[in-house]
């Protein structure tokens, strides 16, 4: 396929120790990019070009990735936007939302309003592209995808539900080149008035049991599975049990 | 609770011991009677003894028809409490809230935000919900709705984002909201919420987990942070972020749209839902599971079941001991803990383990030869009878149904 694919990254942070990395689902947003244009992929950050984590990225089987020179805490939306209108690409895969400072995930939504084009999230994985629509498959919660055809250029989200990402290799990350641009600064307000503070847990929801009397909250105390008031079919044929099952199943649209 | 007439020894006792504080109210004492003579004989210290009614108050009731809340008498069941109804006649204010109705019913997630949005609202605003399409919840006002507004539309139906966008923002031209809650979820409304916010061009507060003094907390990056700040006009809210309404009745009013709808230039077009091996989902988050316990004598049928229902298989821990299913389909405490929306126990009894199991689940269909059993007592439909010749009949009912469908289409 000779579609031109961008795909956006950023710097990740590991779960357990805060070390930056690269991030899970903009790792996905990569390799998705590699499995769908080889090397017709270019592969973005808007940061520092100094950052170590970077590498990663570039040993997926990268030449070089496009560094948007800009300091930390700074708004990237107006610089990205005004990149990709010029990069002439069709699609561009993000991941979902960052791992490292607000991570809101309204980065690709601001994108694509401001460029004016359609967003997918959740992509699974792309059928085809051709006469400038594309037909992907979308990640639904429980395991179900979704079918859907979007007009092109498009710009789409990855979750987990996309391919998994290669590993990282030494020599590519060593070789690839990280070519920093300097473009325009735009300060993000957000910060002035909102801290980031380390992560509280959150208190654990206790079960209020609201009962009036003693008896009430000795019958809540013992109650076993709720329930009751259940339809009991007796004494039916099979046949007749069997339709009353599926008019449920149906009803709850479960039955495809 | 049983219609089984017992003895209350408690009650007896009290009725023979007069110092006990309870001894009047447990008398069967007759408070009129014919004497010998033919002259109605009253007894004025049972009818001041009264009785102790329903609510727990002392009652007295002089038109003779009083008993006594005899040793026989037995109270039935507690009378359904009738919340209060909170008024909302002339709204100062409103909160709109978007539930995510995830099989066309308020889930908790959407309860949560109804009860975040009712103390934002206090005793002025009123919660406004935006129901998109049809839905199938009876109840909007036991959930703390004030105001209901259903949008109904061929446009609305299937995955049509950018549409719902468009209804979102004609509420927002009519009502103006003072706040916007949506559930921050992956069932719709986290996506839903980014597009409006993005369109309105309001910066959303998102992952709010608290709402206190004016300030939302919400997770930051990958959980590892909590971000807060001055309160967003657009919250997207986390699970658990406040308590459901539980104290108070609501009036549930709809109100209509007084413009329709622009139709938006449609880019993204639903080709339907994809056919998933439904073998490939995690049993976790399978959404229809039939599962089979120790009821199951041929697992052949049981496997061509499932197939043809298109459901993820489950089983009982005695089907998994006995190596009929493998340990990874195990329901259970010490299985899996299923959320399926529609789980069917086929020949399981329903262990206490296996229950909590399937305790998030939403709908449970029993299918067992016991009408006494603990699984029957879960589930909102049971069939009692054979499983295997069930199995059988679903299998050609399924086909029947799937036949008829496609000549309907057709």
């Amino acid at each position: 396929m000779s579609t031109k694919v961008i795909s956006l990254v950023s710097i990740g942070a590991h779960p357990g120790s805060g070390r930056s990395r690269r991030a899970e689902q903009d790792a996905r947003a990569v390799e998705l990019g590699l499995q769908l244009a080889g090397d017709n992929l270019q592969v973005v950050h808007a940061g520092d070009h100094r950052q170590e984590a970077l590498r990663a990225y570039l040993g997926m089987g990268l030449d070089h990735l496009d560094v948007l020179e800009q300091p930390e805490g700074a708004d990237v939306l107006e610089v990205l936007g005004n990149y990709l209108r010029d990069a002439g690409a069709q699609l561009v895969l993000t991941g979902s939302q960052a791992e490292t400072g607000e991570g809101s995930g309204m980065l690709p939504f601001l994108l694509a309003e401001k460029l004016g084009w359609p967003l997918i999230v959740g992509l699974a994985e792309v059928e085809s592209i051709e006469n400038g629509t594309a037909q992907v498959l979308q990640a639904l919660p429980r395991g179900q995808r979704r079918r859907l055809k979007v007009r092109l250029p498009l710009l789409a989200t990855v979750d987990n539900a996309a391919p998994k990402p290669r590993q990282s290799a030494f020599g590519p990350a060593r070789r690839g080149v990280l070519a920093a641009r300097d473009v325009a600064i735009v300060e993000d307000e957000l910060l002035a008035d909102a801290e980031l503070q380390p992560a509280r847990p959150r208190p654990k929801r206790l079960k209020v049991i609201k009962a009036k009397s003693g008896a009430d909250r000795m019958k809540a105390a013992t109650a076993k599975a709720s329930g009751g008031g259940g339809k009991v079919l007796k004494d039916v044929s099979p046949q007749e049990g069997a339709e009353a099952i599926l008019k449920l199943l149906v009803e709850e649209g479960v039955l495809r | 609770m049983s219609d089984i007439i017992r003895r209350d020894p408690r009650a007896e006792w009290i009725a023979r011991n007069r110092l006990h504080p309870l001894h009047a109210a447990m008398q069967t004492q007759q408070t009129s009677w014919m004497g010998p003579n033919g002259i109605i004989r009253k007894n004025p210290h049972a009818i001041a003894a009264g009785f102790i009614a329903a609510s727990g108050l002392k009652r007295l009731d002089r038109s003779g028809a009083q008993q006594g809340t005899a040793t026989g008498g037995r109270r039935t069941a507690a009378a359904e409490v009738q919340l209060p109804l909170h008024q909302v006649t002339d709204p100062a204010f409103y909160i709109a809230v978007v539930p995510d109705m995830v099989g066309g019913r308020l889930g908790p997630h959407d309860r949560d935000l109804l009860g975040l949005a009712h103390s934002l609202a206090g005793k002025d605003g009123a919660v406004l919900a935006i129901v998109f399409g049809e839905h199938k919840e009876g109840n909007f006002g036991a959930a703390g709705v004030d105001r209901l507004l259903v949008i109904e539309g061929e446009a609305f139906q299937g995955y049509a984002p950018e549409q719902l966008v468009q209804g979102l923002r004609a509420v927002d031209n009519q009502f103006a909201p003072q706040h916007w809650l949506l559930p921050d979820s992956r069932t719709g409304g986290g996506e839903l919420g980014r597009r409006f916010a993005a369109s309105l061009g309001e910066r959303p507060a998102t992952r709010v987990w608290q709402i206190k003094d004016g300030q939302c907390i919400g997770r930051a990056g990958a959980g590892q942070q909590d971000l807060q700040r001055g309160m967003a006009r657009l919250i997207l809210a986390a699970a658990e972020c406040a308590e459901p309404v539980s104290e108070t009745r609501h009036e549930a009013l709809p109100v209509e749209l007084s413009t329709s709808v622009a139709r938006s230039l449609s880019r993204i077009e639903d080709l339907g839902s994809v056919a998933v091996d439904p073998a490939a989902i995690a049993m976790a988050e399978s959404e229809f599971i039939v599962s089979g316990g120790n009821g199951v004598k041929d697992w052949e049928l049981f496997h061509r079941a499932t197939a043809a229902l298109g459901a993820t298989e489950g089983a009982s821990r005695v089907a998994v001991d006995d190596g009929f299913m493998p340990r990874t389909r195990q329901v259970g405490a010490t299985g899996t803990w299923v959320t399926a929306r529609v789980y069917v126990a086929v020949g399981i009894s329903g262990a206490i383990q296996h229950l909590q199991g399937i305790g998030a689940c939403d709908k449970v269909v029993a299918v067992n030869m016991d009408p006494g059993c603990d699984m029957i007592k879960r589930a909102d439909l049971s069939v009692i009878g054979d499983s295997a010749a069930i199995l059988q009949a679903l299998i050609e009912a399924v086909d029947n149904y799937r036949s008829g469908g496609q000549r309907d289409a057709a």
